[in-house]
């Protein structure tokens, strides 16, 4: 597993601890004292070092190899699960998955961005950059949801919408600006996750949603840091100022009034414990549909018209 | 004074064309031919070059002068202002970024809307400003779309945008981002009103901007040559690490595509939209 750069401090006391645990069994010296003394210390370092996670830091644990995927999680959380693919005009793009669901008694559509975990994966996902297709297959399934009544879940996690040459010959643009249009007038609630990265207008294209819950490391941002550091910054190598100066955290985020609300994670970051994420997700889904199952599909619609409607500041 | 200076303070000529200092006489050089020609007569074309057709970005008061009818236009919430709610701070603070576009344009944002008359067909207009940082949205620009989208809604006259933008304000972060959602949340209740939305794309419309709002018209006309587009072509350069092929996301090569219905000629715009007005907008009398 790879280890992220500030977490060095805690990986040299785990290999210490092995390393006791390695003697105590060769040496038959009973050395558990002082193994639970440095088991009691590395729990301390892992506190204090999540307790003071810098905005940079957060990135590297939103884009973690090991950050639990869409697809992963929504088999955790389902009790059934039926994946549906292709946008019917061009192709399937597996960099969104979608499909049907049960999540705790509840039938929905379901929708997320698709990373994968290895380098193979993540060429066939094409990193979780979808193209057009992409978002065109999202909206067919969200018009099917809207058809049979079904509420729908989305997450997001991608980079971006995919930068090429085929993508912008297919309407990215067009596609994108579609979803955003089409989603604002479902009469079915929309409950969006942002799981990992949330980037730009290829993440917000399945977040038009009636409550925008977020990850504690995951991050929602207008641009990448590293696109914000050679843009604004003129310089690719302050791409740790642009992340903190954007307020891309779930902290910050859900401080500007854009998402509803930070989602816990596991001590260390979600990549530790996929099933631990997937139950927090789980019930609030359930929680949330349990309230939207009781308003009128009319007021569903205008909650959510009128909390995008409400966003931005400035003086008049 | 130098001839230089005069032309800066009357703010007539587009940055992009070349002053050539000649005494006597007032020339533009062409930045795509290169050629040379009176100011007076590129005005006369539109500010179009009379050798190539090379179109120049023009500001808002020009566009409104060369479609509307004479001061028929009554500008709408003109005094929504940015604020640096994040504080930010790049090469410059937002702050002196927002007074110094301030200063220069005489505005207070990079788009302004109103109604206007077209032949005496009442229009709901909203025209971005590329020369204001770059044309981006933050709030207010998304506010103003909206509004104006608001407006037709209520009075029912159809809707022109023009836009010229390089996509989302970065330095209003994630708020930026959602003004994308917010414009295209009103125009799915402009179609629902029935009111027609004409988007017309101009150098450059990218990013946020033809992502949300610019994509969105029942009817999409584009400038000659304007550069239209979700990612910037070096963006994708560095993506792909190959170049792009010549003319690729130029107004033509969207209209190959079939992203826009047509690409119009400045000198054209005024009868085409005349006859769209005409022939979509809602029955008089
Ligand atoms: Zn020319």
């Amino acid at each position: 597993m790879n280890h992220l750069e500030f977490e060095k401090p805690l990986i040299e006391l785990y290999e210490k601890i092995e390393q006791l645990k390695s003697l105590s069994k060769t040496s038959e010296i009973n050395l558990d004292q002082e193994i639970e003394k440095i088991e009691k210390r590395a729990l301390m370092v892992k506190k204090d070092i999540y307790s003071h996670l810098t905005p940079p830091q957060i990135v590297q644990i939103a884009r973690h190899q090991n950050r639990p995927d869409s697809l992963s999680l929504l088999h955790l959380m389902s009790d059934s699960f039926v994946p549906l693919h292709g946008d019917r005009l061009f192709r399937d793009d597996p960099s969104i998955v979608g499909g049907l669901a049960s999540i705790g008694g509840h039938k929905v559509v379901v929708i997320g961005h698709q990373k994968g975990h290895d380098t193979k994966e993540n060429i066939y996902r094409n990193f979780g950059m979808p193209h057009p297709e992409g978002y065109r297959k999202a909206l067919r399934l969200m018009k099917m949801a809207e058809k049979f009544k079904r509420p729908i879940v989305t997450l997001i996690d991608t980079p971006g919408a995919y930068p090429g040459i085929e993508a912008e010959e297919r309407g990215q643009a067009e596609a994108i600006a579609r979803n955003l249009k089409e989603m604002a007038a479902f009469t079915v609630p929309i409950i969006t996750f942002v799981i990992g990265e949330g980037g730009s207008g290829g993440a917000l294209a399945i977040g038009v949603a009636n409550k925008v819950h977020m990850l504690e490391y995951s991050v929602y941002s207008v641009i990448s840091p590293e696109g914000c550091a050679s843009i604004l910054f003129r310089d690719a190598t302050k791409s740790d100022l642009a992340s903190a100066s954007l307020k891309i955290t779930s902290e910050d985020v859900v401080r500007l009034g854009i998402a509803d609300g930070v989602i816990a994670e596991p001590l260390g970051g979600g990549h530790h414990d996929w099933n631990a994420v997937s139950k927090c997700i789980k019930n609030q889904i359930v929680s949330d549909l349990k309230l939207y199952s009781k308003m009128d599909p009319s007021d569903i619609m205008e909650e959510r018209y009128q909390k995008f409607r409400n966003m931005g500041q400035y003086s008049s | 004074m130098s001839i230089l200076d005069w032309l800066s303070k009357k703010q007539k000529v587009s940055p992009q064309a070349e002053k050539l200092n000649i005494p006597g006489d007032l020339w533009v050089k062409c930045k795509s031919c290169s050629e040379v020609m009176f100011i007076k007569d590129l005005e006369k074309s539109f500010k179009v070059c009379i050798h190539c057709e090379y179109h120049f970005r023009i500001t808002p008061d020009e566009r409104l002068s060369y479609l509307f009818d004479k001061k028929s236009f009554k500008e709408i919430d003109g005094g929504i202002k940015p604020i640096d709610f994040l504080e930010f701070t790049d090469t410059e603070p937002y702050k002196k970024r927002i007074e110094l576009a301030q200063k220069k344009s005489n505005r207070s944002e990079a788009m302004i809307i109103g109604e206007a008359t077209l032949n005496n067909h009442p229009i709901n207009v909203g025209i971005m400003d590329f020369s204001f940082m770059g044309g981006s949205m933050g709030s207010v620009v998304g506010e103003k779309v909206t509004r104006i989208i608001e407006n037709a809604i209520i009075n029912k006259a159809p809707l022109f945008i023009f836009t010229s933008s390089g996509g989302a304000r970065m330095q209003e972060g994630i708020t930026s981002l959602m003004q994308m959602a917010k414009t295209s949340a009103a125009l799915s209740r402009l179609s629902d009103a029935g009111v027609p939305y004409v988007s017309i794309l101009c150098d450059p419309t990218t990013g946020g901007t033809s992502a949300s709002f610019a994509m969105l018209g029942d009817i999409h006309i584009a400038e000659p040559g304007a550069l239209i587009s979700f990612a910037g072509p070096r963006v994708i350069e560095q993506t792909i690490r190959q170049k792009v092929p010549k003319g690729f996301q130029r107004a033509e090569f969207l209209l190959e595509h079939g992203m826009v219905d047509m690409v119009v000629k400045r000198k054209d715009l005024k009868q085409r939209l005349l006859d769209i007005v005409t022939l979509l907008g809602v029955q008089e009398g």
